[in-house]
């Protein structure tokens, strides 16, 4: 079991609010990723259920059991770290095994589990070494390791994978994926890369300046953008926004369409612009358009789509796919 | 990046060094030297360098007339205990000036670097009448005691330096793996600080073993130290140069011997933080 529910938490240090008012639940077994960009909190809120910081007002409930009293040691969560934080002065199998060492399991026990996590993540033949003899991505496996031979009630993830490379980061994304779906233990994921949070979650929270701005499936997400901030943030490239008069639309203070929404052609469209760049990237043509009043769009077509600089480009954009946002930034529903 | 350097002025370099080296060195060599001459050659005019009659003499007659192992052994004890105990005192503090820090911490640690800036002296009189009134004169326990807490400064603050360079993620990822703080303190921190407390025990064994103002003032026979054994050989019945010599070799060898082991250790501790 491991489902874990915010009251009103909220986090001040000084002056500073860092976090307010958050309300969320996270069922057991799911995968969920705060993501957000820096600064927004979303680290503090994850810290905040570990217990390596203390709320400043609200719950946190851990199988309905209030913790905010509770020091980490006894919340019975694991936590992968950006550093890794492996113990330096210990062998894989001992970082591995220390949570249990802690918890007073009886030697073989620790062997068995220690061995068992070793097997799942392929560090078999690492496991006289110390984490100094290592690689990234080996000492990446090792954290996972120590998180999961404890079988906690959930796994928390402080932005893991940024210090790898850009393929080892994918390869370590499906891994972590791939054994949480088979554990079956809750995960909270901490992230600030749009594309993880995508391909990851069951769930997506978005946070800004320590607000949830938005909480959904990923697809939910990207289809149903609660307000400008969460419609900006998910989905690469960036959604365009436009001013809802210049756009023919005056009831609305914006509307916001996806680069991959509008259709570009040489001949006709509603709305036309003069190609700035084009950036072409094989399987996708991005182009960038200096649309007059409309301002500047992006918009994905095809791979072949043979433009320069310079270019007269005509756009139409997908009727069903066009959102639309109030002068407070709020998705005015119904759109559709 | 180093500059090439002319090998002459290395060469000079080298033996402006070695000067300064056997400057600061010299009286304890001519200490050395003095304690294997008879008490007539001691006080030669002009001085001779080297011992004209080598003698042992002296270190005979000083461990007859007064118990060297004895002195030893109560240096031993007070330097070994006083550090000890102070251990058990600054590590804790230590740890929550450098992983727990309040708007205070930096205050807290001038605060108690600024007793070290008091002379002892004045504080003489009300230590000597709480020693008094406690019946701790003249005690190894309360010889230990006033070491540990004139040294408590120093140590916390070299381990705090220590503690500083240790990355709080790794005890962070101790707790969440379920350590208590005094696990975490055990098994994780102390086992990276093992440098930076080694090089911290070795500073206060050397600094509890040579203080000279507490030892001196607070003893009379029974718990007296080596420095106390070194000023009986200034009494009133005149000065003994040889002897108090042979004394002083015998009260700095052992301290000498540690030090000259651990110079590596010392140098290191002691510059730490300094360069990464």
């Amino acid at each position: 079991m491991g489902k874990i529910v915010l009251e009103g938490v909220e986090k001040t240090f000084g002056a500073i609010k860092v976090i307010q008012n958050v309300n969320l639940t996270v069922d057991d077994g799911s995968f969920v990723v705060f993501v957000g960009p820096s600064g927004c909190g979303k680290s503090t809120l994850l810290r905040l259920i570990a217990g390596l910081e203390d709320v400043t007002a609200g719950k946190i409930l851990i199988d309905g059991v209030d913790v905010v009293n509770t020091p980490p040691a006894k919340r019975g969560l694991s936590m992968v770290f950006q550093s890794y934080a492996l113990y330096p002065h210990m062998s894989v199998r001992s970082n591995i095994g220390f949570g249990l060492k802690m918890a007073g399991r009886p030697k073989a026990e620790i062997d068995r589990k220690v061995e068992a996590a070793a097997a799942t993540l392929n560090l078999t033949p690492y496991l006289d070494r110390r984490p100094r003899a290592l690689s990234g991505g080996q000492r990446q496996r090792v954290a996972i390791g120590r998180a999961i031979v404890r079988e906690p009630k959930a796994f928390l993830f402080d932005e893991p994978l940024s210090n790898l490379d850009a393929a080892l980061r994918v390869q370590m994304r499906i891994e972590i994926a791939r054994l949480q779906d088979t554990l079956g233990t809750t995960a909270i994921y901490v992230t600030h890369d749009q594309v993880e949070a995508m391909t990851m979650a069951d769930k997506i929270v978005v946070l800004s300046a320590g607000r949830i701005e938005q909480v959904g499936s990923p697809l939910e997400l990207y289809n149903k953008p609660d307000n400008l901030f969460v419609a900006g943030f998910i989905g690469s490239p960036k959604m365009n926004f436009i001013p809802g008069a210049a756009a023919g639309d005056p009831g609305a203070a914006t509307i916001g369409i996806r680069p991959e929404h509008i259709a570009a052609s040489r001949d006709s469209g509603t709305w036309s612009g003069t190609v700035t760049v084009a950036e072409h990237v094989g399987s996708d043509t991005f182009l960038y358009i200096n649309a007059g009043p409309l301002g500047d769009l992006t918009v994905r077509s095809v791979g072949e789509m043979g433009v320069k600089p310079g270019d007269r480009i005509f756009m139409t954009p997908e009727p069903g796919r066009i959102h639309r946002f109030d002068p407070a930034g709020h998705a005015i529903v119904a759109a559709h | 990046m180093a500059r090439a350097v002319s090998p002459r002025r290395k060469w000079s370099f080298t033996v402006l060094a070695w000067i300064v080296a056997l400057l600061l060195f010299f009286p304890i060599l001519w200490t050395i030297l003095t304690s294997f001459k008879t008490e007539g050659d001691a006080i030669l005019f002009p001085p001779a360098f080297l011992p004209p009659h080598w003698t042992l003499e002296n270190f005979v007659e000083v461990q007859d007339r007064s118990n060297y192992f004895k002195h030893f052994f109560n240096s031993v004890v007070i330097s070994i205990g006083s550090t000890l105990l102070g251990l058990v005192i600054t590590v804790p503090a230590a740890w929550s000036m450098a992983f727990s820090p309040t708007k205070r911490t930096k205050d807290i640690l001038m605060w108690m670097l600024s007793t070290k800036m008091m002379p002892a002296v004045g504080v003489l009189v009300p230590i000597y009448l709480i020693f008094k009134s406690l019946n701790l004169l003249d005690s190894l326990f309360g010889l230990t005691i006033i070491l540990m807490l004139i040294n408590l400064p120093i140590m916390v603050w070299m381990l705090y330096t220590y503690f500083r360079e240790i990355p709080v993620d790794i005890l962070e990822a101790s707790r969440m793996d379920g350590a208590v703080l005094w696990k975490e303190i055990v098994y994780v921190l102390l086992p990276m600080a093992i440098p930076g407390i080694a090089s911290t025990m070795l500073l206060n064994i050397i600094l509890a073993w040579n203080e000279a103002f507490w030892t001196l003032n607070l003893t009379a026979a029974n718990a007296a130290p080596l420095t106390a054994f070194i000023a009986s050989y200034s009494s009133p019945e005149g000065l003994f140069w040889a002897k108090l010599s042979a004394a002083s070799t015998l009260a700095i060898a052992p301290i000498l011997v540690i030090g000259w082991f651990s110079q590596k250790q010392l140098v290191r501790g002691m510059t730490f933080g300094a360069v990464k």
